[in-house]
């Protein structure tokens, strides 16, 4: 990664309380695990979605269906940006009926979002989608905000923030980079 | 994202180009498997579909790979015919060139058409299948049977039956093997084999029985007496299906878990018995499933960006 | 009117002459060749460092006139000509309609009084509409001035035909000049049989097909009596099978052309590029190298060009569809000063051999020797100039060379007919 880090936001203890604490606002907005399915969008999003299932099975005792979502097909500026890495979307739920929560690591523009809903709607017809993300960075280009938030983050359009998770970078930070760094 | 920004022939591709069409195509297999196969994904990008030979096949296959995809399909049709007659192959590429299209997939009776529209055009031009030359889609879709069906394509050994000579479908598919680590081995009688096989860079073989108990894979290709000049090519289709068809009892010589392929349109009980054709070892229809998902691939690979970024 | 050519290269191995030296001319002929020669009154031109050679001939070229003037015309071709250092051309009879009777020739000839650059030899159609069926008017053509006949463009006759032709053409003692095709054998093929028709996917022409004909055509010559002469050779095979009718004695000639000495079928890529899309196909490097051989050792009697002008748009179309053939008037005295004078592989007595004298005496043109009293036919040439082959500077109405954007070195400076310059200073002055 390119850029000096900045500031850390979170550490690993912080993200873990965070994730702990969505489980807790989720359960009682939801009034249980009952009907609830979990979709993280690729790639650190479906790492979240994963323990954040965990979450909910410590707490509650139940099992809630995750899937992940891939969302290359459904961007907007393919003709422009191509994902170099396209994956499978696997949802083992059937969406209809159920309350879907959409996990991401970052919220910025909403792009990813509005995305990830279209993708959602062509396996079927949620009762409910809600938005869980980690990190809400501000700078929204779509009337989209999220249920859930780890934490609000401040941060200039021009910075970068940079989510790492042990499952895929090897350890749990939060953190911003400098201008010049790489998005992520 | 691939190497070249046409596919006219397979070396356009490399390794990596195909694995990465490959992996694309599985995303796009279980995306064809759901109530919902329309994508947005290439939404306002028009894909022409420029077949100045008859194929009812290719021709549906890019065009549902492409309405998949939400791009506007556009089909040009014309006999050959009518092209020398009239209208050049560069007039039609000038006249499709001025209306902006973003790809144009090209079949035609002679070799070297799809050079000509990437000559004159600015968009990316697949190759549908030109002449006898080379016809790269299918060979990837084929590929990607193989892969499906055995899980892997190193080593594998891939024998190609019949009319090699006038084959485009071998012209592409044994250099794709050669790409992927498999061995090509052409099997056919010396009439129906080009003048200097070891340039394809296949083993040749005159004896399919010989070979049967060492192959992964039996393509069977589609007997083509009308591309033979000046008589056919062997004596008769009986004294053709005896030497060269597959049936049940060359089926038991192969390996237990080894397949049969075939591009279609099927001779039954020529090149390729009825009861092998609808058996479970013969993969024709899963060639044709893959077909779609191969071709969305290879449209969003060529039409994505040139940029490389990484998601936002 | 006298001019005396001061100071050059004078070659001509039919008078064992290769000197530098000074001609003089007067009234179209050759009235002098010598050392130190005076001209009181005349003009004198400067040949320090040329080579002058006896007047170049093609024996083989594609005027297209009459009936595709839009390619070629005999103005524009012989201009054409000259521009490339020829002294006459001789016109192959597969124009529209085809030059299969006398007044067909006449039109030629007069035609080329009045328009042509260089001299024009007509050669006649050997069937009627060159079908190969029907034997057209030889005798008619032979009387209006036809100095061969030929079916060249078509490999149709049957045996029995060409038997029959070779027996009548003999009465008038002229040339028979055989287009080697085995239509069963060469099918639809467009490129050599072999590697290249196997990796572009183009249909084949087996070598075989140009030989089985050339094979039969020397028996039926020898059965005949009649003079034959071999177009357009291609392969190792055919040089061998004349290599050997002439060590037999027999009345054989051939020709090569500059493609096929100088490409090959390497030369035809993935580009499709149908400017070497040729009848006979470009060959093998090794079939290439045994032709070179074959002129060298003196198997091949000449070179010609088979300058096939062809309409850019028509040469446009897939390689599969595109005409035959590539130009040659303007670039073969070039590539042979490159590829094999300043090659080292041979030098210019050789090359008057093989584009001057080889010519004339295979199709029995009149001498031009470069001695006192003949005609003062002469090709000046620069071996030093560097030039690129371009399409903007072709004189022919066509494009479709096989050569663009060649570099070459050697170059016609002058071309003087009976006397009069048609090319001077590098310009066709006609």
């Amino acid at each position: 990664m390119g850029g000096m880090a900045k500031a850390l936001v979170l550490d690993s203890v912080a993200i873990d309380r965070a994730l702990t604490r969505i489980a807790h606002e989720l359960l009682e907005s939801n009034k249980g695990a009952e009907g609830l399915a979990i979709a993280g969008i690729v790639t650190r999003g479906a790492v979240l979605a994963t323990r954040l299932a965990e979450r909910i099975r410590t707490i509650e005792g139940t099992e809630v269906p995750v899937g992940t979502l891939d969302i290359s097909f459904y961007r907007d500026d393919v003709a422009t940006r191509l994902n170099p890495e396209v994956h499978r979307t696997d949802l083992p739920f059937d969406p209809d009926g159920k309350c879907v929560v959409l996990v991401d690591d970052v919220l910025f523009t909403g792009r990813t979002i509005r995305a990830a809903m279209d993708a959602l709607m062509d396996y079927g017809r949620p009762a409910c989608v809600r938005l869980a993300v980690l990190v809400d960075r501000g700078h929204r280009e779509l009337p989209i905000r999220a249920d859930y938030v780890g934490k609000n983050v401040p941060t200039s359009s021009r910075e970068r923030v940079m989510v790492r998770l042990v499952e895929t970078d090897g350890e749990d930070t939060v953190v911003i980079l400098g201008e010049d760094g790489e998005d992520c | 994202m691939l190497s070249s920004k046409h596919i006219l022939g397979m070396d356009d591709l490399t390794s990596d180009d195909i694995a990465r069409v490959l992996e694309t195509a599985e995303s796009f297999a279980e995306v064809n498997q759901r109530r919902i196969k329309k994508l947005p994904t290439l939404r306002g990008l028009t894909v022409v579909n420029l077949f100045l030979e008859p194929s009812t096949r290719t021709r549906t296959s890019f065009e549902i790979a492409a309405k998949r995809l939400s791009a506007d399909g556009i089909n040009f049709t014309a006999s050959a015919s009518a092209t020398v007659k009239g209208e050049s192959l560069r007039d039609t590429a000038a006249t499709l060139s001025a209306m902006n299209c973003d790809l144009v997939i090209i079949r035609h009776k002679y070799a070297g058409a799809p050079r000509i529209l990437s000559e004159m055009m600015d968009c990316s031009i697949v190759n549908g299948g030109d002449g006898i030359h080379e016809h790269p889609t299918q060979a990837l879709l084929d590929l990607y049977t193989m892969k499906g069906a055995l899980g892997h394509l190193e080593g594998l050994r891939v024998g190609i039956v019949g009319d090699i000579a006038h084959s485009r479908v071998a012209g592409s598919l044994v250099p794709a093997l050669r790409k992927v680590g498999a061995t090509p081995v052409v099997i056919a009688p010396p009439t129906l084999l080009p003048s200097r096989p070891d340039v394809l860079g296949a083993e040749v073989a005159w004896d399919l029985d010989e070979q049967l108990p060492s192959l992964d894979v039996a393509y069977m290709l589609r007997v083509q007496m009308e591309r033979s000049d000046g008589g056919m090519p062997f004596p008769s289709l009986r004294e053709y299906a005896r030497f060269y068809g597959m049936n049940a009892r060359r089926l038991a010589a192969m390996k237990p878990e080894a397949i049969v392929m075939h591009p279609g349109p099927m001779n039954r009980g020529v090149e390729i018995s009825a009861d092998v054709a609808d058996g479970d070892r013969s993969l024709v229809l899963t060639q044709v499933e893959s077909g779609v998902a191969v071709r969305m691939a290879v449209m969003y690979l060529l039409l994505g960006g040139a940029d490389s970024g990484v998601a936002a | 009117m006298a001019l005396l050519l001061r100071g050059g290269r004078v070659v001509d191995p039919l008078v064992g002459l290769d000197a530098v030296c000074d001609v003089l001319i007067r009234d179209g002929l050759i009235v002098e060749v010598g050392v130190g020669l005076t001209l009181p009154k005349g003009e004198e031109v400067d040949c320090a460092g040329m080579v002058v050679l006896p007047g170049l001939v093609d024996a083989h070229t594609h005027l297209r006139e009459p009936g595709r003037e839009d390619e070629e015309t005999i103005a524009s071709g012989t201009r054409a000509a000259a521009a490339g250092g020829f002294t006459a051309v001789c016109a192959m009879a597969n124009t529209e309609p085809v030059a299969d009777e006398g007044a067909a020739v006449r039109f030629l000839l007069e035609k080329a009084e009045t328009e042509g650059a260089v001299r024009l030899h007509v050669i006649g159609a050997v069937t009627v509409k060159q079908e190969g069926r029907v034997l057209a008017e030889i005798g008619d053509m032979a009387s209006e001035g036809a100095v061969a006949f030929s079916d060249d463009g078509h490999g149709v006759a049957e045996a029995g035909t060409v038997r029959l032709a070779m027996d009548y053409i003999k009465r008038f003692r002229l040339p028979i000049i055989s287009h080697c095709e085995d239509t069963t054998l060469a099918g639809k093929g467009v490129v050599n049989e072999g590697v290249v028709s196997t990796r572009l996917g183009l249909p084949g022409w087996p070598s075989a097909a140009e030989e089985v004909q050339v094979a039969r055509d020397i028996r039926l010559a020898e059965l005949t009596g009649c003079r034959l002469h071999l177009a357009h050779l291609s392969t190792a095979g055919s040089v061998a099978l004349v290599r050997d009718a002439k060590a037999r004695g027999l009345a054989v000639t051939c020709e090569v052309t500059p493609h096929h000495l100088f490409l090959s079928e390497d030369d035809i890529t993935d580009q499709y590029d149908t400017n070497m899309k040729m009848n006979p196909p470009l060959r093998t490097r090794e079939d290439a190298a045994a032709l070179l051989a074959g002129l060298i050792d003196g198997t091949v009697d000449c070179i010609a060009t088979d300058h096939a002008p062809h309409a850019a748009h028509e040469k446009a179309l897939e390689f599969e569809l595109a005409p035959f053939g590539t130009t040659g008037l303007e670039t073969a005295l070039g590539l042979v000063a490159t590829r094999v004078v300043t090659a080292g592989v041979a030098d210019w007595p050789e090359v008057a051999t093989w584009m001057a004298h080889g010519p004339r005496l295979a199709l029995g043109l009149p001498e031009v020797r470069i001695e006192a009293g003949s005609v003062a036919d002469l090709t000046i040439v620069d071996p030093s100039q560097e030039w690129a082959v371009s399409s903007k500077e072709f004189v022919s109405r066509s494009r479709n060379s096989a050569f663009l954007g060649a570099k070459l070195t050697g170059r016609a400076r002058d071309v003087l007919i009976g006397g009069y310059f048609a090319l001077q200073d590098g310009k066709v002055v006609v």
